[in-house]
Formats: structure tokens, sequence, C-alpha cells
């Protein structure tokens, strides 16, 4: 899909880096944030599942290769922002601090959730990815072949 | 025949705290964390996280702790987890096209682009045991290397462009889903493929091994095998548009077989395809050569009576929770059962000996 065209890009990027990033991490942030909207919980953490699919052949007809765990949860602040969250594992706290980030990121307060939490989960993220493929690089193989034969 | 039985509640009790004393083994010894599971024993998170068919390696650690490393248990536990959560939705379909791989070998072309990545893999030791690992040791941090920011593609894509392999027909956006119905026959490969990724690896190593030894002949070459982290995508339907709701781990194997062409078709490659959770290497590889071999009839292969051709025999004796519970009954009180065949061989005996006797007086 086309970034520069999509009118949700940058909602799409905060709430798939609050899903992804460790609840712990995501935690720390929030807390030294110190920020607490006043807010009404929409819809109460929820623990589901989520049937991940796969393509058979990687490009054919999709299959169902699993679940994963995901916790759901939606606010509202007194604003009457709507802010949701998708996260995965069982993290209850993880959702409703992640549902909160996504109602203060249509508000004033963007810049300051962006500086303090999303920055340095982005930062971290990109450093993991970083580093596991610094690892596998060094495990590329350099072929070299062996002349055979007389001449 | 199945009657209830009462009495027997303290003896379960007892037995039960006497389970949770056995597990704990020697309090001299430190007490394993759940941490210390999913961070140091991840190969055994990985299969119960495959074959409980639920992605959350901290449950399947606690799985594993809980069952005393038993994994088929472990499995059983997550698998009954599963049953209680309530399903969201399905994701869209992962893209491996765009995975951040650990590991990325092909046996076909040794120069593919993206290179051949070994990643942290058991192949080239020499199995010989460490002792240094009994002792504690400090590990040294692995070797880093240049990072270029290159795509990966998939080696198939290559066979494909050139038409020298057979295409992938795209099936349903919502795929049967065997969870939720029960497994009827024939299957289709949607649901043959959701089977063999939770299947018991034992047995589909088992039946991939049949197709390399002959049984069912499909030479199977592994164009690629690749690990690493793929991010899930999903349809929100509040926010009305998709999003990341996380990223797992997966491994992938594709591989390609002969196939001398048909009335309607040229010669062509085929494909068999293994998708598992988690770094499920030896998993993968089987479930593409099962894949393959279950896939003659589409094909216009001739069947050749091979288990692995088989797919009422791979798909219902593949699933080790079912096969446990089947099996592991029987262990479970059938007294009354038992009793009726005891009459019965009595009776038989004393008919028998009736007739000896009778036999005898003429």
């Amino acid at each position: 899909m086309n970034m520069m065209s999509d009118p949700n890009a940058a909602r799409k990027g905060w709430l798939g880096l609050l899903a992804k990033s460790p609840a712990v991490e995501v935690a720390q942030l929030w807390l030294a944030l110190k920020i607490k909207p006043a807010h009404k919980v929409l819809r109460k953490p929820e623990i589901g599942g989520v049937m991940v699919r796969g393509r058979a052949g990687a490009v054919g007809a999709a299959f169902n290769l699993g679940e994963m765990t995901v916790t759901r949860a939606s606010v509202k602040l007194v604003d009457g922002t709507v802010g949701h969250a998708y996260v995965q594992g069982r993290g209850k706290d993880h959702a409703l601090q992640a549902a909160l980030m996504d109602a203060l990121m249509q508000t004033a307060a963007a810049e300051a959730v962006d500086a303090g939490v999303l920055s340095p989960l982005r930062a971290a993220m990109k450093q993991g990815k970083v580093n596991r493929a610094a690892k596998a690089s060094a495990t590329k193989v350099d072929f070299f072949t062996i002349v055979r034969g007389e001449d | 025949m199945y009657v209830a039985v009462k009495g027997g509640e303290r003896a379960i009790d007892n037995a039960h705290a006497w389970l949770a004393e056995e597990r704990r083994g020697d309090t001299s010894v430190n007490e394993l964390s759940v941490a210390q599971i999913r961070e140091q024993l991840a190969l055994a998170v990985n299969r119960v996280m495959a074959e409980g068919s639920l992605y959350d390696p901290d449950l399947a650690a606690l799985a594993i702790k809980q069952a005393r490393g038993d994994l088929i248990e472990a499995i059983f536990l997550i698998r009954a987890y599963r049953t209680t959560l309530p399903r969201f939705c399905g994701s869209n379909p992962i893209q491996t096209e765009g995975m951040k791989c650990d590991r990325r070998v092909s046996a076909t072309f040794k120069d593919a682009p993206g290179g051949q990545v070994l990643g942290p893999t058991f192949d080239y030791t020499h199995r010989l045991l460490d002792f240094k690992l009994a002792a504690d040791g400090e590990v040294a941090e692995a070797p880093i290397g240049n990072t270029t920011e290159g795509p990966t593609p998939h080696i198939m894509s290559f066979l494909d462009r050139e038409e020298l392999i057979q295409s992938e027909p795209i099936g349903e956006e919502t795929p049967a889903d065997l969870t939720r119905t029960p497994l009827e026959l024939p299957a289709s490969r949607a649901l043959r493929l959701q089977s063999l990724t939770r299947a018991d690896e034992g047995f589909i190593l088992g039946m991939a091994y049949s197709t390399q030894r002959g049984y069912a002949r499909n030479h199977a070459f592994v164009a690629e095998l690749r690990i690493g982290a793929v991010v899930v995508e999903m349809n929100i339907p509040e926010l009305g548009f998709s999003i990341e709701i996380g990223e797992i781990t997966v491994t992938e194997c594709e591989t390609v077989n002969q196939f001398t062409g048909s009335k309607t078709e040229p010669p062509q490659f085929t494909r068999g395809y293994g998708l598992v959770f988690g770094m499920t290497e030896r998993k993968a590889i089987s479930m593409a050569l099962v894949d393959r071999a279950l896939r003659w009839k589409e094909l216009g292969e001739d069947d050749l009576g091979a288990p692995a051709q088989d797919e009422e025999f791979v798909l219902y004796h593949s699933d080790n929770i079912q096969a446990t519970g089947f099996l592991e009954h029987i262990k479970l009180p059938h007294y009354v059962d038992f009793q009726s065949e005891l009459e019965l061989i009595r009776k038989l005996r004393r008919e028998a000996q009736t007739n000896i006797a009778q036999e005898a007086a003429q």
C-alpha cells in the first residue's frame, strides 16, 4: 500500500508500534510521561484470540495457521476523542495504555506522547531489528569456487 | 459402556499433591522460572505453540513447566486454554516475502538474491556434548556483519516468472477452519495445511521420511527455507482499516518437485509448502513433503497406495491431542466392560468344556 496516499498511515503507524512493543516497555514509558487524562472506558480490556492466516505456497489460497493472543480496549476522553487498541499478548494494562495513547495522539497532547513514548519505542524496535540483522548478516555464506581439473 | 464410578476422591487429591511436589523436584535445586523456559528452552516453547495452535511464548513456557516438560501434555494445556478465548477475527494472510530473516537457505540456488544466511543453526555442529554448558559459562556475543537493507525475494518467484513452476491457485479469502467445523474428507488444501501445521512433529516427520524412502515418489528439493519475524495485520471494524496487531516468528519451507506434465499442462515443477509457528525447521520441511504427497489427486498423479498419499490416514492420525485422548482413555476404569468380557469368556470356556466332555462320552 502506498503510505503517502493513505490518510490513516500515521495512526496505523502508532497503533502497530504500540501493539508490537513489549508491555513492560510501554508501561514504563507511559508512567514516566505522567499524563493522566480523564476518560471513560468504552470497552474494558478483553483478552481474545486472532486466527493468523498464511497462504499456500506464500502466494496462493489463504489457510488458517493458528491463533495468537491479543488484548483489545477502547476509551473515550472527556473531549469525546475515542481511542482503540489491539495489542499482542495478554496485557490488560498494555491494551488500556495503548488505547489512551491512541486517543491522546489525536489531541494536542500528541507531541508529548510521541516524544515520551512512541519515539523511544520506535528507536528500541529499530535497534532490535538492526542487531538481529547484523548477526544474521555475519552468518551469510561467501562462496568461493575451488578450481578442479588438470588445467 | 461407561459407568460413573464414585470414590477415589481422596486418592486423586493426594496423587495431585504428590504430582505438584514431584514437579518441583529437589528443593535444594533452584526453581525454574517461566521466563527461563521461554528464553532458554525456546525450541520446546516453539513446538508447543505450533502444535497447541496458539502463539504466546509465555503461556507455552508456563504449560511446559506445569507439564514437567511433557510437551504433548503442554500442548494439551494450550489447546484447552485456546478454547476459552473469544475469537476476535481472522488476520490478513501474513506476507512471508517481507520476513526479517534470521535464517534463509536454498538448496537449489547457490547465488540467491539476499544470500544464504545460516542463522542460529545446529547444522554443521559436531553433535558432541558440550560440557562447558554443564558449568556456568558466559556466552560470547555473536559476531556482527554489515547489514544491507535489501529485499529477500522468494526463490520460487524466479521460477514462477519463467512459468517453470506450477502457479498457486487463489482460493477463498476466508478459509475453512477445522477448529470450528469438524474435518470432513476430501479436505481442501487449506484444511490440509491447517491440519498439518498443528500436527504432531514426530508423525509428520515419519510420513515425510516415508515419501523420501519411496512410498509415493516425490523427490523434493528445498528451494527455500526461511525463519524470521513477520508482522500480523488485521482489519479492525471500529477503525475501518487494518493495523499491525503483533509480530510472530515463523518457519517457511518451499519445496520443488519434479512433474512430468499432463495432457493439459507442459512439464513443470510442482510445489510443497510448509509454514509453522516459531523456529520449527524439521516440522516445516516435513510439512512441505507431506503437503506435496497429499496433492497427488489435484496434480493428476497415480495413487500408489502410499500412506502419505492417504489423506484420511494422515489427517485423522496426525493430531497428538486426539490421539492421546483416545489412546490414554483405555487406562481409565473399564471395570464394567471388562466384567462382561470376563463373563463371556467364562461362558465360552464352559460351553467348550461341555462339548469336549460330550464328544468324549460319544
